[in-house]
């Protein structure tokens, strides 16, 4: 089985990078681009067979480890 | 009675050498502590989190040091009320491992910062801090990437409320001069019961005026007169 794991700041949490990516893209003459945020992806492949089991494990992972939840935000997606 | 100060390393941690020399230079018997270890040993009167790239910052900086053998032992002495200080990277750990409050994020600008700054004295009314007086200026270095101190506003007033933001970024003046955008210009904290204390300066790397600065013997110094 694989997780999909998406950490991303808080909405409310200032993230800089993703302001500096808008500024870039505006630049390049992207005029559309109205925001831009910069997380991250993990992929975690585990020797699960049952999804609910994956996602309890994965979510407790993420409480411990993938993501600070003092200012992000975490989503995760299980594959068969 | 020398006091006895650990210091931790993990792979990546850059700083304990000078912090051990820090201390010695204050008269303290130093002893530098392998993240494998798994208990502290009898008669620390302080625990240093020394500064550095822990597992070279990988997820985020601090986060995989907190999962070390010796964190669970670091929690323990807290929590039975032994000091504990986190310089930089070591103040990042203490925040992912939740013996302090909020978080260290990117700084505001993007850029690693490596220059002296002016810190004021918030509060002194702490072990770390005590010979300090409240809104001395200080003039220490800073040098990360990840020193932008967040906090929600709820955490904030908490902070506040139990007198536990102990330094701000300053100019020479004392007026507010925010490298990084941390929440209020917030250069360091303790905990409630102002036992654990963390700044994202670098203390023990003013020690010699010859070097630019020793306000950093005034801060240190703390821990030795509590």
């Amino acid at each position: 089985m694989k997780a999909i794991v998406n950490v991303f700041l808080k909405n409310g949490v200032l993230d800089s990078q993703g302001k500096a990516v808008v500024h870039a893209l505006l630049g390049h003459g992207f005029g559309s681009v109205s925001d831009v945020r910069v997380g991250k992806q993990i992929i975690i492949e585990m020797n699960e067979t049952d999804a609910d089991t994956a996602k309890a494990k994965v979510t407790q992972m993420c409480e411990d480890l993938l993501a600070n939840t003092v200012i992000e935000d975490y989503s995760i997606e299980i594959q068969a | 009675m020398k006091t006895k100060v650990g210091i931790i390393q993990f792979p990546g941690t850059n700083c304990e050498y000078d912090t051990q020399n820090a201390f010695a230079a204050l008269g303290c018997e130093t002893q530098i502590l392998w993240h494998k270890e798994d208990t502290i040993p009898e008669g620390t009167d302080l625990l240093v989190v020394a500064g550095g790239f822990s597992y070279g910052d990988y997820l985020r900086s601090g986060a995989i040091a907190k999962m070390s053998p010796i964190m669970k032992a670091v929690k323990e002495y807290a929590d039975n009320g032994g000091k504990v200080l986190g310089i930089c990277n070591g103040f990042q750990v203490l925040t992912e491992c939740g013996l302090l409050p909020g978080a260290l994020k990117r700084n505001e600008g993007l850029h690693f910062i490596s220059r002296h700054h002016y810190l004021k004295v918030a509060s002194n009314n702490n072990a770390f801090l005590s010979q300090c007086a409240i809104n001395d200026i200080l003039n220490i270095p800073i040098a990360h990437h990840d020193g932008n101190f967040y906090i929600d506003p709820k955490g904030l007033v908490e902070l506040y409320a139990n007198d536990q933001v102990l330094l701000q970024y300053t100019d020479d003046k004392g007026n507010i001069s925010n490298p990084n955008g941390s929440v209020d210009s917030i250069a360091g904290i303790c905990n409630t019961n102002k036992n654990v204390f963390g700044l994202m300066p670098h203390p023990e790397r003013a020690m010699e005026s010859l070097l630019g600065s020793d306000d950093g013997r005034r801060m240190l110094d703390g821990f030795l007169s509590a």
